[in-house]
């Protein structure tokens, strides 16, 4: 497959294949020198149409560790302001001759239609609330470090799950894998996923109960007057994490969250800074698994 | 010019004919009907013209075997976008029309979401000049049921009636102001003409591209939920029963609308119904993989909902079957599933689609050629749809057994938008005469 649009179009061979690579990546960037010339040659665009921070530059920082020729292109500076169709901005940018293409954007799907449409590889860095696909990745790389496998694991992921690509993505992953995901949050930000192996509690003390992995996902301030909740003073009450709610997984659980994160709205920062949270290691993992990614794709290109 | 349909299967649900007979036809007007089983009392009668009338011996006549083939009257879409004005690089009333004839269609109602609105009577005029000028097929607009479509104003019903329009609706939109919809339904009794409702809560369906369940969770689409239009379909019902006006229900695309409309028929409130070959031949699978051609309004639904549409056309809650023809241009649709237009180009497969519905043994051959020619014509109260003696020669000459491929680049429309693309279809017009012109 020359793309990565979603973990759905993965098998789970796919999955193991990128993890394990994922951990040769993680031993160089332990290193003093960590950049590798494996790419050395090729160029990638990361075509951003919505604002990022961290994941840009996660992606970005992958991309130098491997030698690529890196071209940056955002919607402020791009001529999508000027009324081009994407069609053309990615017929466009094809025509450079680049051979990644790493794409966010607000509209779930794009990344399928702009793989339909170019012989570029295209990775999906997130597409409306589809998936996003390298960040699964990378928290079922962090569980597996942590936990040895994923299967027979209990898994919550709290909060917005209906408009979280996060969610998503690692709802598939994990039930592909055989992990007991359990989604905790107020019945409006949950969504029909009963074709998954996932339960659905809107009781956060009973969906914590005995769970091995808490992964909570940000909740969105424009949220709040749109009816999903009505405020984050009732929201934290219901659906936050302190370390009261801690005590209801098990003792050696582990807490996890994509960022960024609103401390003291659905997290409190001593959860966030407890001995339990593996925030950080999300995060050099995510350089890993990108890595991982470009390499595996560029292999399949040549 | 004469014609001369010879051994054909006709079938008439205006006069309950469904046997092998022979259509005659003088100019542009259907003459008579024989029935094979009548044909040697015919042969007795002492007017000549009819005596002979197989022998060829009229002049001028064309003699078209119809051995094998199915004769019925033209068909009438009574939902429909030809576009002009304002949207000509979609469609135009003069390929609208050609793409209609194709399928088997002469008469068209075309609805009023054009630029300007079709809603006065200036509008109207030009859409009426341009289909004599341009159009091949009859063209009957229908008109705004708000002023711009915005939900505010009645536009004006007579003036648009007085330049040819033969319904109201603000299709595409729906009429968000409970009281403007009681009005028209009221106002519009003055003329007897029905309101065609777009049934759509819009605050349910908001920012959605697609049906919601599963699926749109799956695909990270914001979906539409069935009760936003089950929950106006309810409240248009309601009001058609306050006021005694005529309501027609468009792309009805729910089980939940098709119960409410049976309860209310049950009840013999004054509604009736339709639906469009993509609500029962084929579910929202189809816009999997973000397949902008399957992006319609409303959505398309699940198998549930696919059961309940054809159940309510074998029982008669579903009166109608049209097109919803929404043509739209390519570079359209080849964009953000969220930013593609939604809509169907229509006209070239709609019968075909709706000849499985006989195979499958939902519907007899009549009561779906009823759906799709009398009925329409009775709620719009037009003259079309019929074979009767002395009405317009419109006639499809129908192949029920011959196959093709649905290819959007051979389509007579400009609007190649259609989620059918590559299927092998079974049964398809192969004449279609408008007021005795044959196009074959």
């Amino acid at each position: 497959m020359k793309d990565l649009v979603g973990i759905k179009e993965l098998s789970k061979d796919d999955i193991e294949l990128i993890l394990n690579t994922a951990s040769s990546f993680r031993d160089v960037l332990k290193r003093d020198i960590k950049k590798v010339p494996a790419l050395r040659g090729k160029t990638v665009v990361n075509l951003f149409f919505e604002p990022s921070t961290r994941t840009k530059t996660s992606f970005e920082l992958a991309e130098k560790r491997l030698s690529t020729d890196v071209l940056n292109f955002s919607v402020p500076t791009s001529s999508v302001v000027k009324g081009e169709s994407l069609f053309d901005t990615v017929k466009t940018i094809e025509a450079y001759g680049v051979d990644f293409i790493v794409i966010r954007h607000s509209s779930s799907g794009v990344p399928h239609f702009i793989a339909k449409n170019v012989d570029a590889s295209v990775i999906n860095a997130g597409d409306g609330i589809n998936e996003h696909p390298t960040q699964a990745l990378l928290d079922a790389f962090s569980i597996v470090e942590k936990k040895g496998s994923l299967s027979g694991l209990k898994i919550a992921i709290v909060g917005d799950i209906l408009h979280s690509r996060v969610a998503k993505s690692n709802i598939y992953l994990f039930s592909k894998f055989g992990a007991n995901v359990r989604l905790i949050g107020p019945p409006t930000l949950i969504p029909d996923m009963s074709d998954y192996n996932v339960e659905v509690f809107y009781d956060m003390d009973k969906g914590l109960k005995d769970v091995d992995v808490i992964m909570m996902l940000r909740i969105q301030m424009e949220r709040q007057g749109k009816g999903f909740f009505p405020s984050t003073l009732e929201y934290f009450k219901n659906w936050g994490l302190d370390m009261k709610r801690l005590k209801f997984a098990k003792k050696d659980a582990i807490v996890m969250h994509p960022g960024p994160m609103n401390r003291g709205i659905e997290i409190s920062s001593d959860v966030a800074d407890s001995g339990q949270s593996i925030i950080l290691e999300q995060v050099t993992n995510g350089l890993a698994v990108r890595m991982a990614v470009m390499y595996l794709l560029a292999g399949v290109r040549e | 010019m004469n014609i001369l349909i010879k051994n054909g299967h006709i079938i008439d649900p205006s006069q309950k004919i469904d046997g092998l007979g022979d259509v005659l036809i003088e100019d542009g007007k259907i003459v008579k009907i024989v029935r094979q089983s009548d044909r040697a009392t015919v042969n007795k009668e002492k007017d000549n013209s009819l005596k002979n009338y197989r022998t060829a011996a009229l002049p001028h006549c064309r003699t078209i075997d119809a051995t094998g083939l199915y004769v019925l009257p033209g068909l009438v879409d009574m939902h429909t976008h030809l576009r002009e004005p304002g949207f000509e690089y979609k469609e135009t009333i003069k390929t609208g029309t050609m793409a209609a004839v194709r399928g088997g269609i002469t008469s068209v109602c075309c609805m009023p979401n054009t630029n300007p609105v079709n809603d006065n009577a200036v509008v109207t005029g030009f859409i009426v000049k341009k289909a004599l000028e341009e159009g091949v097929c009859s063209v009957y607009p229908i008109g705004a049921i708000t002023k711009g479509q915005k939900g505010g104003e009645l536009a004006e019903f007579g003036m648009m009636i007085g330049a040819g329009c033969i319904a109201f609706s603000d299709d595409g939109w729906p009429v968000i102001n409970s009281l403007i919809m009681r009005r028209a339904l009221e106002y519009s009794k003055t003329f007897n003409v029905p309101i065609i409702s777009h049934c759509e809560d819009i605050s349910l369906a908001e920012g959605g591209s697609m049906n919601e369940g599963r699926l749109s969770a799956q695909m990270g689409l914001k979906g539409i939920p069935s009760a936003s239009e089950d929950v106006m379909v309810a409240r248009d019902v309601i009001l058609a029963e306050h006021t005694g006006g005529r309501l027609h229900i468009a792309h009805v695309s729910t089980e939940g609308s098709v119960r409410v409309i049976r309860q209310a028929k049950e009840r013999g409130v004054n509604v009736t119904a339709e639906t469009c070959p993509h609500y029962f031949a084929i579910t929202e699978d189809a816009v999997r993989d973000y397949n902008t051609n399957a992006k319609v309004n409303p959505p398309l639904r699940i198998q549930r909902d696919v059961e309940a549409i054809k159940e309510g056309l074998r029982d008669g809650t579903i009166d109608v079957i049209t097109t919803d023809h929404a043509p739209h241009h390519r570079d359209e649709k080849l964009q953000e599933f969220d930013n593609a237009p939604s809509g169907i180009s229509g006209f070239e497969t709609a019968l075909s689609l709706s000849l499985q519905l006989v195979r499958d043994g939902t519907l007899t051959m009549p009561q779906l050629v009823e759906k799709m020619t009398i009925n329409p014509s009775k709620i719009l109260g037009l003259n079309t749809g019929t074979l009767k003696a002395g009405s317009d020669a419109d006639v499809v000459i129908v192949d029920i057994n011959k196959d093709f491929k649905v290819e959007s680049e051979r389509f007579l429309s400009k609007g190649k938008n259609t989620p059918f693309e590559g299927w092998n279809l079974k049964g398809m017009p192969v004449i279609t005469i408008c007021k005795g012109k044959i196009f074959d």
